[in-house]
C-alpha cells in the first residue's frame, strides 16, 4: 500500500485518484503510525511552506518520515511542497526549516526575463539531467504541469542529485533523487499519460519484484478509510 | 470551462444560464480529459447554496476522471470551502465575489494553500467608450472598482491568477476585449486568464497575441464540436503559437488496464 500524507492542505484526492487510476492502493492518512503499514510514501504539493511544515511536525510525521524513509529505507516521493520539505530551509513567507535532508534551500522563482510570469503555472517540458527510474519509458523531453513561485536551489556539492530541470526565464529545478528519495516540482497526478506513467513508475520502484503480491494482501483494513475524501477528518 | 446550475452544464450568454447543455458534466470532462485540453474549470452558477451538495457531488465524481488541473468555483467564501473543493479533488480555487468583500479573504487563503490555488475571477461590465467596471454577485452588483485596479489589488492580497471575464463579451462570440484584457496584463505580475466570446479559434489567437493574455478559456464553443480542444490546439500552433500538442489522453495508456470509474 501507498500512504499519501494528509497534512490539511494537499490536493489529496487528485493524488489518490491518479493512484487510482493506475490500479494501485493508496490510503489517505493523517495518522503517522500508518506509514508503518506503508510500502512507499507520498507527499503531495499545494499549500504554503510554512504552515504545511508546521502540520506535519505537529501531526508527528517528521520524526515518522525520518524513521520510515531514512531509517528503514522506504521510498519516498514528494510532489511540488512535498519536494521542497526536503530542503533544509524555505524562504516562503519568512525562512522556515525543513525536512534537511538535502542540502539546499526554498527560493521563490526569479525570472530574468519578465515575460515568465512567477507563478510559473502551466505546461512545461523537462530536460532529464540525470538518468531516474521514474522517466523510464518517458519520452526524451517529457511534458508536465507546474504550478508553483518557489523552487529547491541546492548547494553545489549536491547538485548530481538533480535529475530533471526545466526553463521558466531561468532553470527551473523540475525533479531531484536522493537514492530512493525522490522528489518531483511538477504534478504528475495532472498530467495525463506522462504523469500516469511516472507514477507508475515510482510504484516499480516501491514494490519491485514483489508488487503482485504485495497489491492482494493490502486489502480490506483501510477501505472505509482509503480514497474517501470528503468524509475524511482533517 | 464548464458551467454548471443546479448540477446541470448549461449555456451561458450575458451570463444568463437558461439553455441546458445535454452532457452530463463528468462525460464532458472525461472528453476534454482525451482531447489533451490543458486545464479545465468548473463553476457552480446555481442561484441558490440548496444545489450546493449536488454539486460537490459531481466534482467529486468529475475530478476522479480528470488528469490535468481542474479549477473550480462559484460560491466560495471562505477558508473552509477552498479546503473542502481542494479534497474533493479541486487543483485551484476561483474566488469572486467573496474576494471583493473581503479582500483578506485571499491572504487567508494564500498562507494556508499558496497563491498558486488561489484564483481571482474578475468579471467586467463595460459600459461604453472603456469605461470598464467591476462586477460582483454573478454579474449583477456593481462595484464601482476599476478591472485593472483590483487586479493588482487582489494579486497584492495573495491572488496567484486573474479569470478575466467580460460579462458584455459573454456568448456574444465577438472574441475577447483585447483593449481590456491588455490593460489588466499590464496591471499584475501574475498569469491572465482570458474568459468570454469565443466562436472561432482565431479568438483564442487574438487572445494571446493581441490581448496578452498567458491562458486562453473558453466554454460554450466546445460543447458544441466534436474533438472541439483538439482541434482549437492544432489551429494555434499553426498560427505559430505554442502549444502543448495533443498528447494521447489516459486512453491511450494502454500498457496497463485503466480501471474507469462511472
Amino acid at each position: 500500500m501507498i500512504a499519501i500524507i494528509d497534512y490539511g492542505a494537499g490536493n489529496l484526492s487528485s493524488v489518490a485518484n491518479a493512484f487510482r487510476a493506475i490500479g494501485q492502493q493508496a490510503l489517505i492518512t493523517d495518522n503517522y503510525r500508518d506509514l508503518d503499514k506503508a510500502a512507499g510514501i507520498v507527499l503531495p504539493g499545494v499549500g504554503a511552506f510554512g504552515d504545511s511544515m508546521a502540520m506535519l511536525r505537529r501531526l508527528n510525521f517528521v520524526e515518522a518520515l525520518t524513521d520510515q524513509v531514512i531509517g528503514q529505507g522506504k521510498p519516498y516521493l514528494g510532489i511540488c511542497l512535498g519536494l521542497q520539505f526536503l530542503a533544509r530551509e524555505s524562504h516562503e513567507h519568512g525562512v522556515h526549516p525543513g525536512l534537511g535532508w538535502i542540502e539546499g534551500a526554498v527560493r521563490r522563482l526569479a525570472p530574468a526575463d519578465k515575460r515568465f510570469r512567477v507563478p510559473h503555472i502551466g505546461w512545461n517540458n523537462v530536460e532529464v539531467d540525470n538518468p531516474c527510474p521514474l522517466f523510464a519509458g518517458l519520452s526524451p523531453e517529457p511534458i508536465f504541469y507546474f504550478v508553483h513561485s518557489y523552487h529547491l536551489v541546492m548547494e553545489e556539492t549536491e547538485s548530481s542529485l538533480l535529475t530533471s530541470a526545466c526553463y521558466h526565464g531561468e532553470k527551473v529545478t523540475a525533479s531531484v533523487r536522493r537514492g530512493h528519495i525522490f522528489g518531483v516540482q511538477f504534478h504528475p497526478e495532472k498530467s495525463q499519460r506522462e504523469g500516469l506513467l511516472l507514477l507508475t513508475n515510482f510504484t516499480r520502484v516501491v514494490y519491485g519484484e514483489e508488487r503482485d503480491a504485495q497489491k492482494t494482501s493490502h486489502t480490506g483494513a483501510h477501505t472505509a478509510r482509503r480514497l474517501g475524501g470528503a468524509e475524511h477528518p482533517v | 470551462m464548464l458551467i454548471l446550475r443546479d448540477g446541470l452544464v448549461v449555456q451561458s450568454i450575458q451570463f444568463k444560464h437558461t439553455n441546458v447543455i445535454h452532457w452530463k458534466a463528468v462525460t464532458a470532462v472525461d472528453f476534454f480529459d482525451r482531447w489533451a485540453v490543458d486545464e479545465i474549470v468548473v463553476l457552480d452558477v446555481s442561484r441558490n447554496l440548496k444545489q450546493r451538495q449536488k454539486f460537490h457531488t459531481i466534482l467529486g465524481v468529475l475530478a476522479q476522471k480528470c488528469f490535468v488541473p481542474l479549477t473550480v468555483g462559484g460560491w466560495v467564501d471562505s477558508v473552509e470551502e477552498v479546503r473542502h473543493l481542494l479534497r474533493l479533488g479541486a487543483d485551484k480555487v476561483t474566488l469572486n465575489t467573496a474576494a471583493v468583500r473581503r479582500p483578506q479573504l485571499l491572504t487567508a487563503c494564500a498562507r494556508v494553500f499558496g497563491s498558486q490555488c488561489v484564483v481571482v475571477s474578475i468579471d467586467v461590465k463595460d459600459h461604453g467608450d472603456g469605461n470598464y467596471e467591476v462586477y460582483i454577485d454573478r454579474g449583477r452588483e456593481p462595484t464601482g472598482l476599476l478591472p485593472w485596479d483590483w487586479a493588482r489589488q487582489a494579486r497584492e492580497h495573495g491572488a496567484g491568477e486573474i479569470f478575466l471575464n467580460c460579462i458584455d463579451r459573454d456568448g456574444f462570440r465577438q472574441g475577447y476585449d483585447h483593449r481590456l484584457l491588455r490593460r489588466v496584463v499590464e496591471a499584475v505580475d501574475i498569469p491572465v486568464i482570458a474568459m468570454g466570446g469565443v466562436l472561432t479559434w482565431q479568438h483564442l489567437v487574438d487572445g494571446i497575441v493581441l490581448g496578452g493574455a498567458d491562458a486562453v478559456a473558453a466554454a460554450n464553443i466546445f460543447h458544441y464540436t466534436e474533438h472541439s480542444t483538439k482541434k482549437a490546439k492544432d489551429f494555434m500552433a499553426s498560427s505559430g503559437i505554442e502549444v502543448r500538442r495533443v498528447q494521447a489522453g489516459t486512453d491511450a495508456f494502454k500498457d496497463r488496464p485503466l480501471p474507469r470509474l462511472n
